[in-house]
């Protein structure tokens, strides 16, 4: 069985390489390829997985061991494979929403003439998303790490005739850098504290290891996570990497990629064990970013953009879930599963209203669109229902964990961590339902947006949008693409159930991650019934705010907050305030030091040896008297040294 | 006699020759100069051989004196063919090496 599992990664690699190198004869059937790849990979993992499920739980990790990568005196890197719960979860939720959104891709890329280009990127990524959460050592999970970098930066600037997609996928590419520089540090200290970076020696040995060490290898980790999971600070990339195709968007930027960054801090839970204040970071983290991401998504027009706020919100839970230590780990990862099916769902939803729109992204020029897209509206819906948490739906159980599990932190922290994540359920089930109204209710807005009346100003002009002036005609999309979207709705219904019914996730990932129960100060029915009245709440809001009234197509003015979350809540100008001029005016100081002071040093000795020689020049005049003279000064200069040393 | 009076006479005659090459102007009388700054030192040489009792200083004479000769031939040759192609044996005339 072992043997198999470097057969996950060669399926897509294979794949990929195929794809990318065979050039225009495979345009006809590239995309059959790739999908096919995905499947076997998918296929392959099935097998694990019921392998898996045969044998015990304390004996249900395997290990493969390829080659040793970098085998030199005390430094040994393997390329060697662990496949235990953790990343069997992973691997069927990359290979299996993975394969959905290929045959998706089918459908939705119809008409784009480098298709086959598009299926070898994706390919590219499922092969370096499997490495990451199958690797056995940090240093392959590293290249695994930099594999899916790469592959979201070629896929956000897929179109990158578009000066803004080519721009996108430069600012995710370089926000990205920074986090995986944190990996790579946490990495080195973690060879020179262990002398060894494998997962079992590192993660086995964190007992003997002062607590300074572990909190800044945490540290690292986390600036790794917050890169690639696009958490607060480094959470600018997400919402420009909508400009990718919207199947990009559902797999690396809502299902998979961005979660790696929680499988980082699960995976290293027993370093943040070790270094409370590295945990007590990420919590933080998840808790900012968790209200961050929620308040962008209630001011985004643009429909991929809001639910990448929401994206950003959820994997806030997670991060906050994983912070919290044994008590989370669990749910953190469950609420990832759940968030793969209905986010992902939720995008390719974005995806086909779009397709059926002329590639239309804003909402208020949507509406009353569920009489034309039944499939898209009620598949949207039930993930709309699964990620504001309605009972009985997937998000309900694994949200409403986390939110348990939050206030069984214990003290003030717990309140205080607990009362954001309720908080946050409620902005959740806000601007989702906003989502929801814009886009499927109401009056058809695109009917009149779509004749340019000289009233409206030159808001969103044509170029931007992608779409063109004529009125669009909402049509459903093919079955390529809405089948994977029951497919996906199917899961944002039931999996939560089937997950929390007997604690089956819980006892299937205890073995890897420890699970504590913690003390909770408020009963599990009293956190439920909250989370059901805010959500209320929220839904009320929203409806009152949407519903009632009809929606203007351009956009109001809106308060303050509002506009600051139209812009990303400043994000960008942060960055560029603060990173950006002053970056500029410490590289200008710089190059004035440089110029003033390392040059004034060099250019001084040389003009000074300059003049010195200069004026030496003229004792050579060619008078062969003046040398005499020179030389018979010489001579008595020598010879009253001499005698003076002796007369001392 | 007392030998170091031939000493103050070497030195004497030094100084003559060494004043000579630095304020003369024709290379014939620098030259002749030089000689008389030779000659000196080979009178001290013979003055100390004596003042000593062996017969260093008179060898080392002997060799000067051969130098010497050589150097005329050589420095006559140079100063004979330098007056032949600018007419004029003044040694600031012949001052083109230089910067």
């Amino acid at each position: 069985m072992e043997n198999l599992i470097a057969l996950l990664i060669a399926a897509p690699l294979l794949g990929a390489a195929v794809l990318l190198c065979g050039g225009r004869r495979l345009d006809r059937t590239g995309h059959w390829i790739g999908t096919l790849l995905a499947g076997a990979s998918f296929v392959v993992g099935v097998v694990l997985f019921t392998d898996m499920l045969g044998r015990g739980a304390e004996d249900r990790t395997l290990h493969q061991r390829l080659f040793s990568w970098i085998p030199v005196e005390g430094f040994q890197a393997d390329v060697a494979f662990q496949l235990d719960q953790l990343s069997m979860t992973f691997v069927l939720l990359i290979t299996g929403v993975g394969t959905l959104i290929h045959i998706y891709s089918i459908g939705y890329m119809e008409h784009d003439e480098r298709r086959r280009r598009f299926f070898g990127y994706l390919n590219l990524f499922l092969a370096a998303m499997l490495l990451l959460v199958i690797a056995d050592n940090y240093l392959l999970l590293y290249v695994g790490w930099e594999g899916v970098g790469l592959a979201s930066y070629l896929l956000i600037g897929f179109w990158q005739h578009k000066p803004s997609a080519a721009t996108a996928a430069k600012k995710a590419f370089l926000v990205n850098r920074v986090g995986d520089m944190g990996l790579s540090i946490a990495i080195m200290l973690m060879f020179t504290t262990f002398g060894t970076f494998a997962f079992g020696p590192v993660l086995g040995s964190t007992g003997e290891t002062s607590e300074g060490k572990l909190t800044a290898i945490g540290l690292m980790l986390l600036l790794a996570a917050c890169g690639k999971s696009a958490q607060v600070p480094l959470q600018s990339w997400l919402g420009d990497a909508m400009e990718g195709p919207t199947p990009v968007s559902a797999l690396i930027h809502a299902a998979t990629m961005v979660t790696a960054g929680v499988y980082l801090i699960v995976r290293s839970g027993a370093i943040f064990d070790g270094a409370p204040d590295a945990q007590l970071a990420v919590v933080v983290v998840g808790a900012v970013t968790l209200l961050f991401g929620a308040i962008v998504g209630c001011a985004k027009d643009d429909i991929k953009k809001a639910l990448a706020g929401s994206t950003m919100s959820q994997i806030g839970y997670m991060i906050l879930a994983a912070g919290l230590g044994p008590v989370g780990y669990v749910f953190a990862i469950m609420h990832l599963v759940t968030h793969g099916f209905f986010k992902a769902g939720l995008f390719l939803g974005a995806g086909s209203v779009m397709h059926g729109m002329n590639d239309e992204v804003d909402m208020r020029k949507y509406g009353g669109l569920r009489k034309y897209m039944p499939v898209t509206f009620v598949t949207f819906g039930l993930g709309y229902l699964a990620i504001i948490g309605f009972p009985g739906l997937s998000g309900f159980f694994s949200k409403d964990k986390i939110i348990e599990a939050a206030f069984a932190k214990g003290g003030t922290e717990g309140w205080i961590l607990g009362s954001v994540a309720l908080l946050g359920a409620a902005i959740t089930a806000f601007y989702m339902t906003r989502v929801m109204l814009l886009t499927f209710f109401g009056e058809e807005r695109w009917r009149h947006a779509a004749t340019p009346s000289p009233a409206e100003p030159d808001v969103e002009p044509a170029a931007e949008t992608g779409g063109d002036h004529s009125e669009p005609h909402p049509h459903e999309s093919p079955r390529s693409m809405t089948v994977p979207m029951i497919v996906l709705a199917f899961g944002s219904v039931f999996a939560g159930g089937f997950f929390s019914i007997g604690d089956r996730f819980l006892h299937w990932l205890e073995p890897v991650t420890g699970h504590d129960h913690g003390h909770a100060p408020v009963s599990a029915t009293t956190v439920t019934a909250a989370t059901m009245v805010v959500l209320v709440v929220g839904v009320a809001i929203a409806w009152a705010m949407y519903g009632r009234r009809p929606v203007p197509a351009v956009a109001p003015r809106g308060s303050l907050l509002t506009r600051a979350a139209r812009r990303d809540l400043l994000q960008d100008d942060f960055n560029h305030v603060v990173l950006v001029r002053g970056g500029e005016h410490l590289t200008r100081s710089l190059v004035y030091v440089d110029h003033t002071l390392v040059d004034g040093v060099v250019n001084g000795t040389a003009a000074s040896m300059g003049g010195l020689s200069g004026r030496l020049r003229t004792l050579q005049n060619g008078y062969a008297r003046s040398y005499a003279v020179s030389m018979f000064g010489g001579a008595v200069v020598l010879i009253a040294a001499t005698l003076l040393m002796r007369a001392v | 006699m007392n030998p170091v009076n031939y000493l103050y006479l070497a030195a004497l005659l030094f100084t003559i020759g060494a004043s000579g090459v630095l304020i003369r102007r024709n290379a014939i009388v620098v030259f002749m100069c030089i000689e008389l700054m030779l000659n000196a030192c080979n009178l001290a040489f013979v003055a100390f051989s004596r003042m000593h009792g062996n017969l260093d200083g008179q060898i080392i004479a002997f060799f000067t004196m051969v130098v010497a000769a050589a150097e005329v031939v050589v420095g006559l040759a140079i100063i004979v063919s330098l007056f032949r192609s600018r007419h004029s044996a003044s040694v600031d005339d012949a001052s083109l090496m230089k910067l």
